[in-house]
This record gives C-alpha cells, structure tokens and sequence, in this order.
C-alpha cells in the first residue's frame, strides 16, 4: 500500500518533470484561471467595503422632550439595543450635542454669536440608532412609534443625506452583483480552459493509458499520477499566481485608498495572505486533479 | 488452464472467429498457426478480455473471462504475460522502466525489481539499452522489450502473439528458446505465429487456424497451412 502510493506520487513527479512544456503550459493557463479567481475574492472585498462605509453613514436620531430623564433615555436605548434589526446604539447628551453643535460650526460667525447670545443649551439630548440593514430603518421607526415612551419623543430624524446614501448603496450593490457574475463567468471560463488544457495532455497520453489497463494495472494505479499531476500544476499555480498579484495590489492600492480613504487593499491581501494562499491551494488542486481524473476516465474502457 | 467454448467473435460483418473450441492445459506448448488474418490476434484478446465474444465462454484459469466486470480484468491480465503483436510498450516508460512496471504491478519490492529487471534484459541481450525510450530502439528490440515484461514476474501464462515477427533468425532462434525454457519451468505458453520455420522447429502441439476456424489440432504438430 504504501510502496503504491509511494510509486504513485513518484510517476506523477516524473510525469511532471519528463513533460516540461506540458507542465510549463498548463500552469500558465492555470495561474491566468487562479488570478481570476484572486480577483473575484479581491473584487468582493471591495465592494462590499465600500457598501459597508456607505451603509455606515446612515442612521437616525431619536430626540426627546426636554424633561425626559437621562436615565429614562437609556432605557429606551436599552430597548432599542433588544432589537434584532439594530446595530448600535449611541447616546447623546444635551451637553455632548451642544459640543459637536459648536465644534462643527466654530467658524461661522453667525451662529456661533447666536448661541452665546442664547445663553443656554436649545439642542435636545438624543439617541444615535444605527439599524444593521439600511432597509429595516422603517421598522424601527415603527417602533418607536408604536411604544409606550413615544410620549417622550420630540421628533425622529433620519439623516439628511440617506436618500442619498440609499441610492449610493443601491449602486455599489448592483454593481456588486454584476461584478460578480463577470467574473464568476470569467472563472468558469478560466477553469475550462484549464480543463481542456489538462485534458489535451492527457489525450496525448491515451496510448499509455490503454497500455497500462492492458497489461493489468488497475484504474487507481493509472489514475494516480495523473492525480499528483494534478495537484503539482495546482500548488505551483497557487503560489504564482500570488507571487504575481502581490505586486499589482501593491500598486493599485493607494489609488484605491484615496477613494476609500478606510479601506486599504494591500492590508487586507498582506493581512489575508494565508486565507488567500489557502483558497488558491484548494482550488487549483482541485481544479487539477477533478479535471486529470475526468479527463483520463474515457481512456480506462479498454 | 485456458479453454474456449464455441467462441464465435463477430466484427460488423467479418466473423474473425467462427465457433472455435479448444483446451490448453497447465504446462502446455501450444502454437497457434495461421495467415494474416486468420484469427491469432483475436484470440489472444479474448483471453484478456480486451474484447468481448459475441458467443461462447472463454475459460483462463478460474475467471470466465466473458463474465467478467472491467474492474475485475486487471487481476486477469496480471494472472498472465502478453506479448503483443505491436509491442504495446509504454511510449514514456525507457525499456527497464517498462520492464519494471509489470513487477510492480506483481506487487514486487523495489530492492527485487532492481535485481530482475538488468538480469532479464541480459537475458533478452539488451542490457546496453535498458534507458533507452521504446522510439529509440529498433522493431526487434521492442519485441525483446515485451517478451522480457511479459514473463519477468512468472506468469502461469505467457501468451505470445507473433513475438518472432520482427526479429532475424538468430534472435527467433533465441526467442524460441526462451519461450521453450520458461515451458519447461512450467509456464503455459501459447505461441501464435504465422512461420512455417517457427512451428516445425518446436514439434509441440499445434492449433491450425484459417478464416477463423479451427482446421486441425495435433499434438506434435507441423505446418499445414497451404
Ligand atoms: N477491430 C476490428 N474491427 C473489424 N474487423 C477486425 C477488427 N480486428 C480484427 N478484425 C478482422 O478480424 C479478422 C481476424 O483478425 P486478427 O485476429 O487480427 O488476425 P491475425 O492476428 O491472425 O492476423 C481479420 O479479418 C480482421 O480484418
Ligand atoms: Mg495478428
């Protein structure tokens, strides 16, 4: 058993290393197959960070009446913070309203010589609510509504820009989505021709392979190395493909950084190298050794 | 023991065999004898199942061969050597490679396949040739080839389809011998050819084969072909 598996991978290896231009070429096609594949992980990544910071920007303030307590305040956080559909709850205060208020307006001088001259505070404590899913912020509008604290509520704001925002993600989705489909599309394509390079190798190995049924070696047997084979184009490919993509992203990503000032690309592909690796290893493998085992099954009939 | 029972192969219209009955003991000498065409090759791949008779049972030790499932042909084939009338050597494999390969496929250790395979290429007069690549070497070499891989792991059977073809007289002299020696040891040999000099010079049993019937089966027998 362990002599086979042994005489196996030693074939496969030999294979590999008697059929140079052979090998050379698959791996090409199938680094083009795995790039597009890094690409498809890279792409989702940035669109849905970009969604996610637009998403982000969206939220709606729950004001309440002057004489609502602060402790009366939290607990409706609390409640709200219960909700399956919320994210995040932020409270606050009249006093940290006023902050912001004055920090956001310091240099206009109109407003602020109004506010001294008003003496006091005229801003209302307040709750941040921030939903997980920009559409459920109907819901928990809602809610609020149909509470029993809705006597406490002055007025329920959504942010200004969320229509926005709304339609901003809605394109950063439908682009997702077409996306998408490009390059899963690409990948298929990518695959099969990876497919048919592999299974062009094989065709020209077919009279061995009738040769070994013939003289009596079993279809593991003749399987096999074409299985290591396989799996060598596969871990060669995985690693070039990466080897070649690191640069590229290295480049791209600070052009990409100053649409996007929060994400960056090179940290996510530095930060996910492994993950990455992983991913290229376990389909280029597979790709490998699936397409060697199907395209060799049609000449194991003799 | 190998025997066909009323075995009748047909390919779309030509019978290549016609209701052919025949017995071969263990330790027999059997050639099979025959013009281009006759059958010879048809036989030998009944035997291992690389085609199908369109009637009768074919009996190769305890298998029914027309019974048998594609997985299970393997072990069949392994149970005996061929030397097939095109060689069939693995075109990747050099010449000790594919001499290698039925060992393993016996199940041998390295350390004794190390030890077999320069001792029967000796045997077969190719040891200066054993890295070589079957398109390196000439028609009578990759013959000695496939005789040296068809009988390396001791077959009970060795099945020889006109393995005498492409060699000179001194090497089928050479051949022959070979072929009566490992008979000898005990090995069944079926020897199918079409050499009138072949068949008188072992004066052993004798299967004649025209138009893919049996014409005559004598023990002793010579070349009556006409
Ligand atoms: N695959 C095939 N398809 C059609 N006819 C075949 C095939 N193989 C052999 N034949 C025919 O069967 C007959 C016997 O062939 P074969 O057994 O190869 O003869 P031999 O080996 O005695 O020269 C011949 O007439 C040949 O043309
Ligand atoms: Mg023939």
């Amino acid at each position: 058993m362990a002599t086979t598996l042994a005489r196996i991978i030693k074939y496969g290896v030999q294979n590999f290393l008697r059929n140079g231009w052979l090998s050379a070429v698959t791996i090409l096609v199938m680094v083009l197959a795995l790039f597009v594949f890094n690409s498809l992980v890279i792409f989702n990544f940035l669109t849905d960070s970009a969604s996610f910071a637009l998403k982000d920007k969206i939220d709606i303030s729950v004001y309440f009446k002057e004489i609502t307590g602060e402790d009366d305040i939290l607990k409706v956080g609390k409640n709200l913070e219960a909700l399956p559909e919320v994210r995040a709850v932020e409270y606050i205060s009249k006093e940290n309203a006023l902050k912001i208020f004055s920090d956001a307006h310091k240099e206009d001088v109109v407003i602020s010589s109004a506010l001294e001259e008003l003496g006091g505070n005229p801003l209302l404590a307040s709750l941040n609510v921030k939903a997980k899913d920009p559409n459920d912020y109907d819901k928990i509008a809602s809610y609020l509504e149909n509470s029993s604290f809705f006597a406490a509520i002055e007025k329920v704001t959504y942010a200004q820009n969320q229509l926005v925002i709304n339609r901003l993600a809605q394109v950063v989705n439908a682009l997702e989505n077409v996306g998408i489909s490009v390059v899963i599309v690409l990948a298929l394509i990518a695959s099969l021709v990876t497919f048919n390079t592999i299974r062009l190798g094989i065709y020209s190995n077919r009279e061995e392979l009738g040769i070994m049924r013939l003289v009596g070696a079993s279809n593991k047997y003749i399987r096999g190395p074409y299985i290591v084979n396989g799996i060598l184009y596969g871990i060669i490919a995985g690693v070039l493909s990466l080897v070649i993509a690191a640069p590229i992203v290295s480049l791209a990503s600070p052009y990409l950084s100053a649409f996007m000032p929060d994400v960056s690309l090179s940290n996510y592909f530095y930060g996910n190298l492994s993950k990455l690796l992983g991913y290229q290893l376990m389909f280029g493998m597979l790709l490998g050794s699936v397409s060697s085992v199907i395209a060799v099954r049609r000449y194991l009939k003799i | 023991m190998i025997a066909f029972n009323h075995v009748t192969k047909q390919y779309n219209n030509t019978a290549a065999l016609d209701d052919v009955t025949f017995k071969v003991n263990p330790g027999e000498f059997v050639s099979i004898v025959g013009k281009s065409g006759a059958g010879k090759s048809t036989i030998v791949k009944l035997i291992i199942g690389e085609e199908r008779p369109t009637h009768g049972r074919i009996l190769v030790g305890s298998n029914e061969v027309n019974k048998l499932k594609s997985d299970e042909l393997p072990r069949l084939r392994r149970e005996v050597g061929i030397v097939f009338q095109d060689f069939k050597l693995i075109p990747t494999k050099t010449a000790a490679e594919n001499i290698s390969f039925a060992l393993e496929l016996a199940g041998r250790q390295q350390h004794e396949i190390e030890n077999l395979v320069p001792q029967m290429l000796d045997m077969v007069g190719l040891a200066d040739k054993a890295d070589n690549f079957p398109n390196e070497l000439s028609g009578g070499e990759k013959q000695r080839v496939a005789i040296a891989r068809a009988m390396v792991h001791k077959p009970a059977v060795v099945v020889a389809d006109e393995p005498t073809g492409n060699l000179d007289d001194f090497n089928t002299q050479e051949i022959i011998k070979l072929l009566l020696k490992i008979n000898e040891f005990g090995t069944t040999v079926i020897l199918s050819t079409h050499s009138r000099h072949v068949v008188d010079s072992i004066n052993k049993r004798v299967i004649s084969l025209s138009d893919g019937k049996i014409i005559s089966d004598e023990e002793k027998g010579k070349y009556t072909i006409l």
